[in-house]
């Protein structure tokens, strides 16, 4: 079995599962309790807070919980954009967001925002030059996807960020859900405002997630109710779940240190492999991309008929982002870098993560090589 | 020793079949329930039969169950989702004053957008009145929430008539059943319910999953936008081991609900006994026929809450003085308040106790005699 689907979602850690049933079995109480075991509750969610913020080389005041990756870029965009509206109504962002990120701003759209979608070049990448020139003086966010999930286009974050310091009242929130433990963001320097990841891309539990906000950042929450997570998230909190993904962040951060480079490896082998497949396109960049995720067409072959031609052996892989993938559309993010729609129609994805061993990726190209020239075979006859 | 836990309806301990489920599906089910591979329809089936489980124990189908992060959020999405969706209506809102936080908060922020919200005044008893209600409802009333089961005293709200009502008026009526789900038999077949939130950390399932039950045909804005998971009505991977935990703590609170009900009416009167023969001055808050079994809230005059919980808490017995997300401060319960008039005696001088399934009679005998040695100490002084 070869699972090259982690953009998908990843198998949680066994390490991250044993903390997941020790903290329910041991800490039920509500952290919001006031007796001992609430008590108890509540100073593992501040060790937790504590834990994930020095994991991101933040302030633990910095931290809010979520349930995920669609309410971190949701509350995020439309957080900031609720509570800075009388300041201005402009918003950028790129044309190859997550759909959490890209229908949150066409729905501000609706209220009465005005966002400019920044377009992409070939490689997946918006240009700096034209970032700069969208700015206005009522721009109050920039929101910008890290990693884009499908390609592994990676965008100017950091000059992004060096660009946004001097500008007080333009705030920046990156969608750091698929760089977690591959592409490195640096939130240290203060320099980006909001920040969200989600646990399940990073072996973690679904339903999880946090939001990174920079001290003095304001936003209105998405939910009212109780004053959990300093009153911008109500709701009784997933400690369970909480403690589970921040085991899951440490050890993915430190598969970093040892793996990245087998990582990357892995990947510029199946490039390589790939490569010499009659009638491929690699719509992943060469240079600059994600060591994860590789997305490729091949000519003739429908993407669904691939997909599920290699899961009959038992190789999973998957049609672009796995929340749209139930629709026959092609991907807006590789018609947004100028792929035909005929080969976008084709394209699969393949994503991989620090348990991804050299065997797999061999046995990967084998089988696909074989699968490929099987349904050519039939598609001639 | 380890402390008699007397705050279930802050929060359950998660039943060890529940964690059980969910351990399995965390191992065996990894897969996003959105990819079209193996892995993603296992994934969907596993959330699917859950879905099927929670319809028809709730007398519903399937497709009218989302799934959220939790009570607070399903609350949110009632009431925001419908408030937006029918603004050109009426903005006209009708809820009560003992609503949880996650129900007045969303309420006021409402107000602040132009809605006008008429909240509920509750009798001694904590009970709305008829009367009252046909009163504040207006030909542009677009939404009624009334709550349950009150989460301080229990007390259970005229549901049936509230819903008969409102069949006739274009008013939706949600009822928040955080605290009455798994307590008493819910059933949205006979009673025309458009709206019902519940979360399953309260029976104990697991925390940070709860559901949203929509009727048919009736209409919600979102507000997470994103992915097209749960019909296109809440974006966000969906937490596929939650899930499977939420229905098999529905189906264990629907299996043993009548030995549980009689259990928690015998702990009951078995504290009020001991309150009784212990000679204490007490008085229970709450309706005296209509309540849920597993809400105890009683009235100790002299007795300074503050001081009481911390000496129950010492001698280890935990329970609290109203709902867990405004307990953090002790401030005066907004529910008995209602009930018996700003800065009444009662507000200051109560505490809730609530039963759970795992608790022994030996458990409450014990803790009723540490709550009368505590009261006396304190009366006395
Ligand atoms: C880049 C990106 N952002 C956001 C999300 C949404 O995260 P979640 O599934 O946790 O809601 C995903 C994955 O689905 C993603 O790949
Ligand atoms: C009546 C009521 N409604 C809503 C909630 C909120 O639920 P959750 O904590 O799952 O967000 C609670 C409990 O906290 C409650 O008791």
């Amino acid at each position: 079995m070869i699972y090259f689907d982690n953009s998908a979602t990843t198998k949680p850690y066994p390490e991250a599962l044993d903390t997941f049933l020790k903290v329910a079995q041991n800490y039920y109480a509500n952290p919001s309790s006031i007796h001992r075991l609430g008590s108890q509750s509540e100073e593992l969610l501040k060790r937790s807070r504590q834990q994930a913020a020095n994991l991101l080389q933040v302030s633990d005041k910095e931290i809010i919980f979520t349930s995920g990756g669609s309410e971190g870029n949701n509350l995020a965009i439309k957080g900031i954009a609720n509570y800075f509206k009388d300041r201005g109504k402009h918003i950028i962002t790129t044309e190859i967001e997550h759909a959490s990120s890209y229908l949150a701003c066409k729905q501000l759209e609706k209220e009465g925002y005005e966002v400019t979608y920044l377009p992409v070049d070939s490689e997946g990448k918006i240009s700096f030059e034209q970032l700069k020139q969208s700015l206005r003086k009522d721009t109050i966010l920039v929101t910008l996807i890290h990693v884009n999930n499908e390609v592994g286009s990676i965008q100017p974050i950091s000059e992004v960020a060096d660009l946004l310091k001097d500008k007080p009242t333009t705030l920046l929130h990156v969608d750091h859900v698929q760089g977690v433990g591959k592409v490195p963001l640096d939130l240290s320097q203060g320099k980006i405002d909001l920040c969200t990841i989600s646990g399940h891309k990073f072996h973690g539990p679904k339903g999880t997630g946090l939001l990174y906000i920079r001290h003095g950042v304001n936003l209105s929450p998405l939910f009212a109710g109780g004053s959990q997570e300093q009153g911008r998230r109500a709701g009784t909190e997933n400690l369970p779940g909480i403690t589970a993904m921040v085991k899951a962040l440490r050890m993915t951060l430190e598969f970093k240190k040892t793996h990245f480079s087998e990582l990357k490896r892995h990947k510029e082998k199946l490039i390589q492999g790939l490569s010499t497949i009659e009638g491929i396109t690699i719509h992943t960049p060469k240079n600059g991309s994600a060591p994860h995720i590789i997305n490729i067409s091949i000519k003739g072959l429908k993407a669904e008929v691939l997909v599920h031609a290699l899961e009959e052996k038992e190789v999973y892989v998957s049609t672009k982002s796995a929340c749209s993938s139930k629709d026959q559309q092609a991907s807006r993010i590789l018609l947004a870098m100028g792929v035909s729609d005929s080969d976008a129609k084709q394209a699969i994805r393949l994503s991989l993560s620090y348990q991804t061993t050299a065997e797999e990726v061999d046995q990967f190209l084998k089988i696909l090589k074989t699968q490929v020239a099987d349904l050519r075979q039939v598609m001639r006859s | 020793m380890e402390p008699i836990y007397l705050d279930h309806a802050a929060t359950t301990p998660i039943h060890p079949k529940v964690l059980e489920e969910m351990i399995r599906a965390y191992e065996t089910t990894p897969g996003n329930p959105s990819s079209i591979h193996r892995f993603g329809r296992d994934a969907r089936k596993l959330i699917e039969r859950s879905r099927d489980l929670v319809a028809k124990d709730l007398g519903t189908e399937s497709k009218q169950i989302v799934f959220t992060s939790g009570g607070t959020e399903a609350d949110n999405m009632a009431i925001i989702g419908t408030a937006f969706s029918r603004k050109d209506k009426g903005k006209h809102i009708i809820t009560t004053k003992i609503e949880h936080h996650a129900v007045l908060k969303t309420c006021e922020y409402l107000e602040t957008l132009g809605f006008e919200v008429d909240y509920l005044n509750v009798n001694e008893h904590g009970v709305i009145s008829m009367e009252d209600l046909k009163n504040a409802l207006r030909d542009d009333t677009i939404l009624v929430s009334i709550m349950y089961g009150n989460n301080e005293v229990g007390s259970i709200q005229p549901i049936r008539d509230i819903a008969n009502l409102l069949e006739s008026h274009q008013a939706v009526f949600h009822t928040d059943a955080v605290q009455a789900y798994g307590s008493i038999d819910i059933d949205v077949q006979d009673t025309p319910i458009d709206l019902l939130s519940m979360t399953a950390h309260k029976i104990n399932g697991p925390k940070g999953i709860g559901f949203l039950y929509i009727r048919k045909g009736v209409q919600l804005d979102v507000y997470q936008h994103g992915g097209e998971q749960e019909r296109k009505r809440r974006a966000g991977t969906q937490n596929v081991p939650g899930i499977v935990g939420l229905a098999k703590a529905v189906l264990l609170s629907k299996e043993d609900l009548a030995p549980r009900t009689e259990k928690y009416m015998h702990f009951r009167q078995c504290l009020l006994d001991i309150f009784d023969e212990s000679g204490i001055e007490y008085k229970v808050n709450g309706d005296p026929k209509y309540f849920l079994p597993h809400i105890l809230n009683v009235y100790f005059p002299g007795a300074n809450v503050e001081t009481l919980l911390t000496k129950l808490d010492l001698a280890g017995v935990a329970v609290s003085s109203g709902s867990a997300c405004t307990a953090g401060s002790i401030e005066p319960s907004h529910v008995l308040s209602a009930m018996f008039g700003k800065n009444a005696d009662e507000s200051r001088h109560s505490i809730r106790i609530s039963f759970g399934r795992d608790l022994s009679l030996e458990q409450v005998k014990e803790a009723g005699q540490m709550i009368v040695k505590s009261v006396r100490d304190l009366v006395k002084n």
